[in-house]
């Protein structure tokens, strides 16, 4: 008897600590999670240590190579900039812009996704052919017509622009999902109730896609910094003197062969974020749920 | 089934012309051609300049619904206006057009075949070292912006160039200025060799997109019923996966490349500009630096339309291989 | 201990097959010894999970890759499990075969079904290409499939589940092996098409002498068609012997519970169903004694210490069973001490004369879509034509048919409380075409449902409390009224109050369909629909929920909608019963008498096609083989909807043939009920 009373217990463990234990058993998943846990630290807090910062400009060292013993530990740029602080202060741009932007796109993504998947019909029609209409627009060819607009204004708005052309594809994965958690039997089972329609969508479908937007989040923010970084890059996302590692990048391959710190620490650190940021969510989509990529227990 | 085209054909113009006139109203109000000519020493006179932009349809003075009305005129007529530099935009589209699908036909169709033998190969040896060093490398270039791949692929070659001492890849333009007249052996060569690194960039990320697409529908595929009935039958696993599950498996890839192809036009951009072939996506760019209104509303609407005839051309092409959804 | 015999075709000594998983390794089979004899139909009888499903994969070479195999499948001497996947791929298909439970997943989608056939006969044939399309269609006619030739080149999409799963037989038998297994092979199907594919399945056999493995869940089929049967559970072999010796003298507890357990369309009034307590085993962490020790009314200190041995019983050779009180079981069950005993059946109740539910003239169309990419609607589905019911209180009535008929469509009708597109539906007196909102709401409370599957009608992020509380909440009950309710539901399910925070991931299927009870019953309401709420679960956990229903049934005096296709189910638990066949009601009466005689040929057939679960009667029935399928909705068939499948009408005189294909009948009076047929067989 005292063997059954323990598997009970054993069984009753939750599903956020197997997810925990699923998500902490993938290497990569550590990694990203550790990487970007860096990544956050240089780009908020060493700056702070570093004894230049981003907009001063050091006329002593002009294109100095990376050296510790002048202080600029990733070299200085033609007019004298500090790299390293550019680099962080670009860093710190683009980790923002890309939270920003996912939090934005993936939130529209959920409310228009659930309620043109659970209210159907004429809703959903409506809804779904302006996802449609917006696939077709060029949304990178849109974002960077529109760059002139917010020159030398708030880079806010570049955020907007970049959440509202980067929700569509989620928004339809949700609405399949909701179109199915519809005909669920738990979903029928709250409606012969009589449970009204916003407390079925709150207590039962949204909580019930909540582990994919979060997984989409998590995604979205490396699609967002992806995106940020090649407008900026052009020249049509973060406007001067502002920076983020898409402009670094940009000015720095001017001389790129005889002066390659100018971008290749701007460049690396990107690789980087992206890369630790889609570990994380391939991480949490095994962790979810194992098995759909085939990425059970090895 | 007429009924259907004609609704599904009206469909596509209205979304066409929807996305063609966001294009020209937002170009309109974010673009101020008349800047171009600020500055100038000497001034040039406001009348000079208004002519000027009358001429093009650019004239801010005139209300945009009014230049909007001209354009659309063209259009109908099949004229898409004047750029910046006085030249035809119909002229400029039609040269430009064989140079960006040179670079992305050729890119698109060895990324995808690759990628697609890529993800097969890793999804049969699953966790096997093949399939791991695969899996991160995907995963490192899908985390690498598509210019910085450009960028660190073209400093590569010269840095192969000045070690070798000779100039093996070239990494601007089509081909070398003043080789037109050459020999026509010599001047295919000399295109092979700026052929090789922008098409080098489009296809590393087509390959590492799409092999991992293909990795999981083929995991799909091989856990899936029908493969254990073609082993139960006597195919040994290996011929049951390339009888039976190949197919099914391609299946999926082809609408996703037919929807991907619609969308190259923006890593066209890129790869374009870093390598200076004059295609649609660097005219773009260039465009909205010269406050060309014309010719950024005419890649609006051709990307739409290439969006479009795309998702047209995923539909078909399911149709045609997947019997499930074929018309009888 | 293992029964050797001479003519043992495949001998699988001590097997063993593992899988790793996150929760521990998985005990799929446990030390399972047993013989294939030449051209016998050997059953595995067994719940989910049992290990009767791998042990048949095992066989043949077919487990996935994580799987961890031990012990010996003998074959010419060989053991199998040593070969290669190419040279086990030479013995696949040629001299063993299988079958799948589901034959739709189980065909390749983009090829026809004539060269996935032609393909298996030119890996071990060395013939031509032609000829072996010649043979393609040989076998398909074999398999009874109408127009071969022309099927051949159809997509197995294009073919419904009976007739795919004889395309399955087909190609199982296409290379006339020694050893055909069947997993679940009819499980999937509606009764009357289960009938028809056994026969094919019976057929084949005839005509190629192979043995058949046929692995199932349901005790009726190995009745009628198996000659030994081995009984597993928690992936061991816990009986074996001939299929006679086993249902009359069971002597494994586990056996013995299940075949008392499980519902009989031959039942007779007053007959109980045996409820074995508790779940069954997980196979994940083992008890170090008999599996089924937790649940066995007879388990003493002695089964809890050691897995007792598959031993033969000392009066019969080829009998065994791994039971370590193998010798006192008998006297138990003599004395009736085994197994508790659910309520009798008494189908005919104290007579209301108030309606709780009344459908006139129920009508439903669904239009007809075509292509996945150009949809485009061209017709109607007339899933519920004209269906007239009413249920009077504290009875329960059942609405059967199979898939298709319609009988989903017109609970959801119901349930909807809106004005039906044609007819009337009134509940609890009120019409529900003329009822306020507020009015609608109301009669919520008094109208509840259990769905079919406890897995998918529980919120997997509630929990259990708060599902349950759910419906207080919406009408508004007080946080500690809510908790007393909870209670009291709990333990009115037979549930521990103390695990309403626990969530539904929790419990098992018989667990959680007491969840769904509960939380049916949290308003008190007058009118209970069950959606076939015991078909999802296991064998041996269902007269569990059918004896609770039972009982709340009579202790809260409720109304019951009992929508089933299993009839045996309905025998045991409906008063009144109402058979519907594509949209329409064609007989109503009470249970007990239009089971024991039917007045509507479909339902006579419907009746005839159920397995009983005892050999002796189950091969002594001439059983009613209908003729084709269901036809579709969208396109019914002329006059009397069943009339192109009628068994009677075929020994009809001419002019009365025409009368069923050109006018439709109407309900009439019948012996016992009423009846929609020209020539109802109680009136001849």
């Amino acid at each position: 008897m005292a063997t059954k009373v323990k598997l009970e217990q054993d069984e009753t463990f939750s599903r956020g600590k197997l997810i925990r234990v699923r998500f902490f058993r993938n290497k990569l998943a550590v990694f990203g999670l550790f990487g970007l846990a860096m990544l956050f630290f240089l780009a908020f807090v060493a700056p702070h240590l570093d004894k230049f910062k981003w907009d001063q400009l050091d006329f002593d060292n002009m294109l100095s190579p990376p050296s510790l013993s002048n202080g600029h530990w990733f070299g200085t740029s033609q007019i004298g900039g500090d790299t390293f602080a550019l680099t962080m202060r670009g860093l710190q741009k683009s980790l923002i812009i890309g939270l920003l932007v996912a939090f934005f796109s993936t939130g529209l993504a959920a409310i228009v996704g659930a309620s043109a998947g659970y209210l159907a019909g004429r809703t959903d029609r409506a809804l779904m052919w302006v996802i449609d209409l917006l696939l077709v627009l060029p949304s990178f060819l849109l974002i960077a017509v529109l760059s002139p607009l917010y020159r030398g204004k708030t880079w806010l708005v570049f955020v907007v622009l970049l959440a509202a052309f980067g929700w569509m594809i989620t928004a339809r994965i949700v609405r399949g999902i909701s179109m199915s958690l519809r005909e669920r039997d738990f979903v029928r089972a709250a409606i012969y109730m009589g449970v009204p329609t916003r407390l079925i969508i709150f207590r039962h479908i949204l909580p019930n896609i909540s582990s994919l937007l979060i997984i989409d989040a998590t995604l979205n923010v490396g699609g967002a910094i992806l995106s940020e970084t090649g407008l900026s890059y052009l020249g049509f996302g973060v406007q001067p003197p502002d920076v983020s590692l898409g402009s670094l990048i940009a000015e720095g391959t001017n001389d790129a062969m005889a002066y390659p710190w100018l971008f290749l620490f701007a460049g690396m650190i990107l690789i980087l974020t992206v890369l630790c940021v889609s570990f994380i969510g391939d991480g949490l989509r095994d962790a979810f749920d194992p098995g759909a990529t085939g990425g059970q227990a090895k | 089934m007429l009924q259907f085209v004609i609704k599904r054909l009206a469909n596509f113009f209205l979304m066409v012309i929807i996305a063609g006139t966001l294009g020209f109203f937002l170009a309109s109000t974010a673009l101020h051609p008349r800047s171009n000519y600020d500055g100038r020493q000497p001034p040039i006179p406001v009348t000079t300049i208004d002519n000027k932009l009358d001429g093009l349809n650019m004239n801010d003075k005139t209300p945009i619904p009014i230049r909007y009305q001209h354009w659309v005129g063209g259009l109908l007529k099949g004229d898409f206006g004047t750029t910046m530099d006085e030249t035809r935009v119909n002229h400029e589209i039609s040269t430009r057009i064989w140079v960006s699908l040179r670079l992305l036909l050729v890119g698109s169709i060895l990324g995808s075949v690759i990628g697609v033998l890529v993800g097969v190969r890793s999804a049969v040896r699953q966790y096997k070292f093949f399939d791991r060093f695969h899996g991160i490398s995907a995963f490192i270039i899908l985390s690498t912006p598509v210019f910085l791949i450009a960028i660190l692929i073209k400093f590569g070659a010269i840095w192969i160039n000045t070690k070798i001492g000779h100039t093996l890849f070239y990494t601007i333009g089509e081909y070398s200025p003043g080789l037109e007249e050459a020999k026509s052996s010599a001047l295919f060569l000399n295109r092979i060799q700026h052929f090789l690194l922008p098409t080098l960039s489009i296809t590393l990320g087509g390959v590492a997109f799409y092999s991992r697409y293909q990795r999981n529908t083929m995991l799909d595929v091989l856990a899936s019923d029908h493969l254990r009935t073609a082993r139960a039958k006597g195919l040994t696993k290996r011929q049951a996966l390339f009888k039976h599950g190949l197919r099914v498996a391609i299946l999926p890839m082809s609408t996703l490349f037919a929807y991907s192809f619609g969308l190259l036009i923006t890593g066209a951009a890129f790869t374009e500009t870093i390598f200076g072939w004059n295609g649609m996506g660097r005219w773009f760019i260039l465009a909205v630096h010269q406050n060309d209104i014309n010719s950024v509303s005419a890649v609006v609407v051709f990307s739409a339309v290439l969006v479009l005839l795309s998702g047209l051309l995923a539909d078909i092409t399911v149709a045609a291989l997947d019997p499930r959804v074929r018309l009888r | 201990m293992t029964l050797s015999h001479t003519d043992a075709l495949i001998q699988i000594r001590d097997l063993s097959v593992t899988f790793p998983s996150e929760s521990g390794s998985v005990e799929a089979v446990r030390n399972v010894s047993l013989d294939i004899r030449a051209g016998e139909v050997l059953g595995i009888v067994g719940e989910s999970g049992s290990g009767k499903s791998v042990t048949s994969l095992a066989t043949i070479g077919l487990l996935p890759d994580s799987a961890r195999v031990s012990g010996e499948v003998l074959y010419n001497g060989k053991n199998l499990l040593k070969l290669t996947d190419e040279e086990m791929s030479q013995y696949r298909g040629s001299d063993i075969a299988m079958i799948f439970q589901d034959p739709l997943s189980a065909l390749n989608p983009v090829q026809t079904i004539g060269h996935q056939i032609a393909e298996a006969l030119l890996i071990h044939q060395n013939i031509s290409k032609s000829a072996a399309d010649k043979k393609v269609v040989e076998l398909l006619d074999v398999v009874g499939i109408p127009k071969p030739q022309e099927r051949a080149r159809s997509y197995p999409h294009e073919f419904s589940g009976g007739m795919r799963q004889r395309v399955m037989i087909a190609l199982a038998i296409a290379n006339e092996p020694k050893v055909l297994l069947a997993d679940e092979p009819t499980t999937a199907l509606d009764v009357t098409v289960q009938a028809q594919v056994l026969d094919a399945l019976k057929h084949a056999r005839d005509i190629t002498g192979a043995a058949i493995v046929l692995v199932t869940h349901d005790m009726g089929v190995v009745a009628g068609l198996a000659d030994r049967i081995a009984i597993m559970y928690a992936g061991k072999i816990v009986e074996q012997g001939p299929v006679n010796e086993v249902f009359a003298q069971p002597a494994m507890p586990y056996t013995i519970g299940l075949l008392h357990s499980i519902p009989r369309v031959d039942a007779k009034a007053g007959s109980r169903l045996a409820s074995i307590p508790g779940s069954p085993a997980s196979p994940v962490d083992l008890p170090q004694g008999c599996a089924f020790a937790p649940r066995c009314p007879a388990a003493q200190d002695i089964c809890l210490s050691a897995n007792p041995p598959l031993v033969q019983i000392v009066s019969s050779p080829d009998h065994a069973a791994a039971c370590a009180r193998v010798d006192q079981i008998q006297g138990l069950v003599a004395s009736n001490k085994l197994f508790e005993e659910g309520p009798a059946h008494s189908p005919t109740k104290n007579e209301s004369a108030v309606n709780v539910l009344e459908l006139k003239d129920l009508k439903k169309t669904f239009p007809l879509m075509k292509g996945a990419i150009m949809r485009r609607r061209i017709g109607s589905v007339f899933a519920v034509d004209g269906v007239s019911l009413t249920l009077k209180q504290g009875q329960s009535l059942a609405l059967v048919g199979e898939s298709g008929c319609g009988k989903t469509t017109t609970l959801i009708e119901i349930l909807n409380l809106v004005a039906p597109e044609s007819g009337s539906i009134t509940v609890l007196g009120k019409n529900a075409a003329t009822i306020s909102k507020k009015e609608r709401l109301a009669l919520r409370k008094d109208l509840q449902i259990v769905f079919q599957d406890p897995f998918a009608s529980l919120d997997a992020r509630l929990p259990i409390g708060e599902a349950i509380c759910e419906p207080l909440k919406t009408f508004g009950y007080s946080k500690t009224d809510q908790r007393a309710r909870l209670s009291e539901l709990l333990l009115l399910v037979g549930l521990n109050p103390m695990h309403a925070n626990r969530f539904p991931s929790e419990f098992s299927g018989g667990q959680r369909q007491r969840i769904a009870i509960a939380r049916a019953l949290a308003l008190n309401p007058k009118l209970l629909v069950l959606d076939e709420p015991v078909s999802a679960l296991d064998v041996s956990v269902r007269a569990g929920v059918l004896n609770l229903l039972a009982e709340l049934q009579e202790k809260l005096s409720l109304s019951y909608l009992f929508v089933s296709h299993d009839l045996a189910v309905v025998q045991h638990i409906a008063d009144q019963v109402a058979v519907m066949y594509l949209g329409s009601i064609v007989e109503t009466g009470p249970v007990a008498e239009v089971f024991k005689d039917p007045q509507h040929p479909y339902t006579q057939a419907l009746l005839s096609a159920v397995p009983i679960p005892d050999p002796i009667i189950e091969r002594g029935r001439s059983r009613i083989v209908l003729q084709g399928e269901i036809p579709s909705p969208a396109n019914p068939p002329s006059g009397c909807r069943f009339h192109n499948r009628c068994q009677i009408r075929m020994i009809l005189p001419k002019d009365q043939q025409d009368r069923c294909s050109t006018e439709r009948p109407v309900m009439k009076k019948s012996t016992h009920g009423e009846v929609a047929c020209h020539f109802p067989i109680g009136a001849k």
